[in-house]
Parts: structure tokens; sequence; C-alpha cells
């Protein structure tokens, strides 16, 4: 019986590694320009598209959220080796300090957004610190118990508005300005996390999840890396915090729901861990179908399931990672 | 040269519960020499680095390294200081090219301060200095090898890139933990002119060994370890006829 293989060729702009390309043509320009255009262009006629569907422009923001705060997990869990179950966490130290700074003390909104998102960053990286040393599942869990924690704290001190939250923050002054703050920064740290990974700095860190005794030996402090790594994902969850907050009008222990921890993740698993992009994609899949589920009522929660599970079978690699494939290489059948 | 002490440890103890790995070791290592620590399986040789490099806390004893004691300094510090290492069990950064692995040693603080990542010229890149330092330790420039995935690399490439994470450090010291082991004796052979040419330069080369042929045509002096115990240290001609050292290897002749 005859044996078939599949045989996979890079196409041939590809040099030596990756992210190196040798262009001749505007035909190969487009090549690599086309799908990252799309991606933009997209993302930025979404909001008019939405004039046709008002219901949808508030899920669209939070599906930008989302695909924020999966890109931060993404980052963390493939790039440095640490799975934070804590994006909860970070979301509403984001949310609660834009809503204090925004009600108590009286700052606009372009200023309390900026402010929670530094200090908030500053704040989560602070608290998680004292578990960089922990790897693994252990990191994972402690991480888990942080949203947790805040809760508990919130409740029983009765501080910032106890159950009730913080009502009276400030909302976006126009509904485009609401859109567009959300897919700038989306697309601004989306491509800047894509820039940084292989800047050497982040070639350091990846290194670090690779092999962090090598790195010790190196000469550089694996904490310092790692709090790097953290402050740099809380601050993109904390920018996503603070906006929920203003889109809310509100910030209350909602913010500190599993949620935001656990939807990434299965973003994440769809999209192709370790791509980034796969990250962002797959909150664009998983936000709107959840919400699109709605009309089943209770019934809802067993086909989501059904469409986890058929993406994690049949597609284990992740969405982005089985198109960078298909699009980057030729596909054949030989005889083995 | 020889009254030069770059490193000197003394009364080095260390027990892991109930199991004593290292009993009260000391030596000291001259400027520019190779130095060997042969001994059975399980004699603390690889206990005894991971102590003077930090990554294990030694129960008592220094280690002073130019007259500067680092006994209780973390690894990093000491890496920067100059004193680095290879791991016995090779774990290149997988998920990068092999000449990507070299960044983060360029990047190093101590690659910045020394200046060793610009690679003499004034103006110059990390990713340049890496396949230089790469094509000097035996990667072929031209050839896919250096662009190849640190992962696929075959065995005696990932030992050399090993040992090429070091040198792109600048050390003053490297611990070299069996980089012989596991290689065919033709990349052993090798390995070998790279090995002189390291001490040519200036580096000084602790070695830990199993193959004590290939060490013995390389090293200056040698030391031998067993049950954690230092029982012999000298040239290699009076170590390896010393008793306890063929007893240690061959097992003692009474019955």
């Amino acid at each position: 019986m005859e044996m078939m293989r599949k045989e996979r060729i890079d196409r041939g702009i590809k040099v030596r590694t990756e992210g190196i390309y040798a262009i001749s043509s505007y035909r190969e320009i487009l090549y690599l320009m086309g799908p990252r255009l799309l991606l933009i262009v997209g993302v930025l006629v979404l909001p008019l598209f939405l004039e046709l569907a008002p219901y949808w422009k508030r899920v669209v923001n939070i599906m930008f959220v989302y695909s924020l705060l999966a890109l931060a997990f993404d980052f963390l869990a493939n790039y440095v080796g640490l799975v934070c179950l804590g994006g909860a966490f970070f979301v509403g130290v984001g949310g609660y300090l834009s809503a204090i700074f925004n009600v108590y003390l009286h700052l606009p909104i372009y200023l309390s957004i900026p402010l929670a998102t530094i200090l908030g960053a500053f704040f989560c990286t602070l608290t998680v610190m004292p578990c960089l040393p922990l790897r693994g599942v252990y990191f994972a869990i402690v991480t888990l118990m942080y949203p947790l924690l805040a809760t508990r704290v919130i409740e029983a001190l009765n501080i910032l508005g106890g159950t009730n939250g913080i009502t009276g923050v400030d909302s976006f002054p126009h509904e485009y300005v609401e859109h567009y703050a959300i897919i700038v920064f989306m697309l601004l740290f989306l491509f800047g996390m894509r820039r940084f990974v292989n800047q050497d700095i982040g070639l350091v860190i990846r290194g670090v999840k690779d092999n962090d005794q090598a790195v010790r030996a190196s000469g550089i402090s694996v904490t310092y890396m790692k709090t790097l790594a953290v402050f740099i994902a809380s601050f993109m969850c904390c920018f996503g915090g603070a906006y929920i907050a203003h889109l809310y009008m509100w910030a209350g222990l909602s913010l500190f729901a599993l949620d935001f921890s656990i939807i990434p993740i299965a973003s994440v698993v769809i999209g192709g861990g370790g791509t980034l992009v796969g990250a962002v994609i797959g909150s664009f899949i998983l936000v709107p179908l959840s919400e699109f589920l709605r009309f089943f009522g209770t019934f809802r929660i067993v086909i989501y399931c059904a469409a986890l599970t058929g993406f994690i079978v049949l597609k284990s690699e992740g969405l982005m990672v089985y198109l960078q494939r298909k699009y980057h290489q030729f596909e054949r059948w030989v005889r083995v | 040269m020889k009254d030069n002490i770059i490193i000197s440890i003394k009364g080095i103890t260390k027990s892991f519960g109930g199991l004593k790995a290292l009993m009260d070791v000391s030596f000291d290592v001259y400027e520019g020499e190779i130095y060997g620590i042969i001994g059975p399986n399980g004699s603390g040789k690889t206990t005894l680095i991971n102590c003077i490099t930090g990554f294990i806390r030694p129960d008592s004893g220094h280690v002073s390294f130019r007259g500067h004691d680092i006994t209780h300094m973390p690894p990093h510090r000491i890496a920067h200081m100059g004193i680095t290492r290879t791991f016995q069990i090779m774990r290149p950064y997988y998920s990068l090219p092999a000449f990507k692995n070299l960044i983060v040693p360029l990047w190093s603080p101590r690659a910045r301060k020394t200046g060793g990542w610009r690679g003499g010229g004034k103006h110059g890149d990390r990713d340049t200095v890496a396949v230089d330092i790469l094509e000097e330790i035996g990667f072929e420039r031209d050839s896919r090898v250096p662009y190849k995935l640190a992962s696929t690399l075959p065995t005696g490439y990932q030992k050399r890139l090993e040992l090429a994470r070091c040198i792109a450090l600048r050390p003053e010291i490297i611990f070299c933990d069996e980089v012989f082991s596991g290689l065919s004796m033709s990349e052993i052979a090798s390995m070998l002119p790279l090995i002189e040419k390291l001490k040519m330069d200036g580096i000084t080369l602790i070695m830990v060994e199993h193959r004590l042929r290939e060490l013995f045509r390389v090293a200056d002096r040698v030391m031998a370890l067993n049950f954690g115990e230092k029982i012999a240290e000298g040239y290699y001609s009076e170590v390896i006829e010393d008793k306890r050292v063929k007893e240690a290897y061959l097992g003692s002749e009474e019955v």
C-alpha cells in the first residue's frame, strides 16, 4: 500500500528565522500586510456598522476589554511562564481606583483612567510580588485567591461603598469616544506586545519561561524580570478595569467576578496560545457567542460548552496557529 | 601566576536531611588554570558547583572570589561578578533560535557594564555579536544551524550552546558541569581545542567530568571527591595513582 505524507514548505520570502522576510514586490508586501490591515481596518470600522444594531454596542466594548485581558493572560502564560488567574483582581483594582479618583477626588475622566492604570499596575505588581517565587499550578492557585480576597475585604470592612459599590462615576463624553478609546488602546497594546516580545528584553523574559536557572546563571535577576512582566500585564488589565468602571458608571464587587479571569483563558485556548493575536481573535469569538446565546435562556451554557469542547477537540492547537500555518506554508501530499 | 588565587573554597559542608552530600571540602584555584573535579556518581560534584555558584546554600563554609566573600549571594549576583556555569542537563531556551539564546547573557547587566555585547566595536547589535560568538564556538556561520530553533539542535551543538552562553557573559571563571558527557569521541576531539582556547583567553575553568581521559588532556590540576569528601588533589598523574581514588572507582582490594 502506498503511504502518503503531508509535506509543508515555507513560502520563499521567509529568511532564515522567524520574522525576517525578503520582499521584492508589492504583492509580497501586500501578502505580509494584508492580515494585519484586515484586522486593524476591520476593528476601526466596526463601530460604524454598529449603528445598525445598537444593542451590540455595549457587547462590543466589553469584547474589546476581554481581548485586552486575554492578551495579558497569553503574555504571562506563554511568554513568561506565569499562569495567572488573577485577571479579575487587576480589573477590579483598576476599576475601583478609577472610581475613587473620579468620584471621591473629582478628577476628570481623562485623568482618572490613566492614573488608575498606572497606579493600579504598581499596586497589583506590589501585591503579586510575594508569590513570584512560586511556579506553575501553585502560582495559579494563589493568584486565583486575590480577587476572592479583595471581595471579602471590601464586604467585611464595608469600605468603598461596600456591597453597593461606588456609584456616580462619570461616563464617556460621546459614544464614539467610548468605542474608540478601547479600540485604539487594544490595537496599540496588541501590536506593542508583538513587538516587545521580540525585542532583546522580551527575549530575556521568554528565557525565564524556558529555563530560569540559566537566566540566573547569566547574571540577571529572575524576580526582576517577572515583576516587570506582571507590571506590563496588570497595566493592560487595569486599563480595562478603569474603562469598564466608566462604561457602567459604577464600580462594584462584580468587577472582581471570576469571569474576568476565566473567559480570557478560554479565549487563549481557542485562539491559540503564544500568538497574542490568537487571544484577541478568541475573545472576538467567545464574547459575542455567549451574548448571542442569551436567546436560548439557561440552555446557553450547554451550547457554550459544546462549542468550547468542539474547538478544543478539533483544533487543539488553536485557531490562529492553524490559520498562520495555512497562510505561511504550502502543503502537498508526497509519497513516502 | 601560581600564587594568584582567584577563587578559594573553605570547608563547604552541605547535607540533605540525613545525607551528607559534602563534608568540609576546601580547595583553591589559581588564575588562568584548568582545574578538574572528578569522582564517582553521587560523590557531590554537582552539589559542590551549586554551592559555589549560589544555587544551593551551603550549611557552613566560605567561598571567596578575589578576596570578596560570595558565600550567601544570590546566583545572579555571583554571575554578575564573573562566575558562571553550564548545566549538566542541557536546557537551552527552547522557543528561541540558537543565536537568540545568547541575547540573554548579552543583555545582562554584566555584559552591558563590560561593553561585551558590542563585540569590541563602538557600534554593534547583539544579534551580530551572538552569531560571532557562535561561530567562534563551532557553529558554521553561513549554514542554517545558528538560526534553527534551539530545541531542534543535535546534542553536540546544544552542549556548545551551553558553553557559548557562558562565554557571552565575558566571565572570569566558568564552571563546566560535564560538558563532555553524551558526546561522541569526534565531538569531544573538536571541543578540546575550544577549552584550550578559553584558557588562552585567560578564563579560569573548573571542570567536573566523568570522562577522565579527556579531562586529563586539558586539566592542570585535579581534585577527587568521594561521598562528599575530598580524597586527593594534585597533578593528574598523582591523583590517578592515589590509593583512595583507585578504591573509589574500582572498589577496595580486600574482600
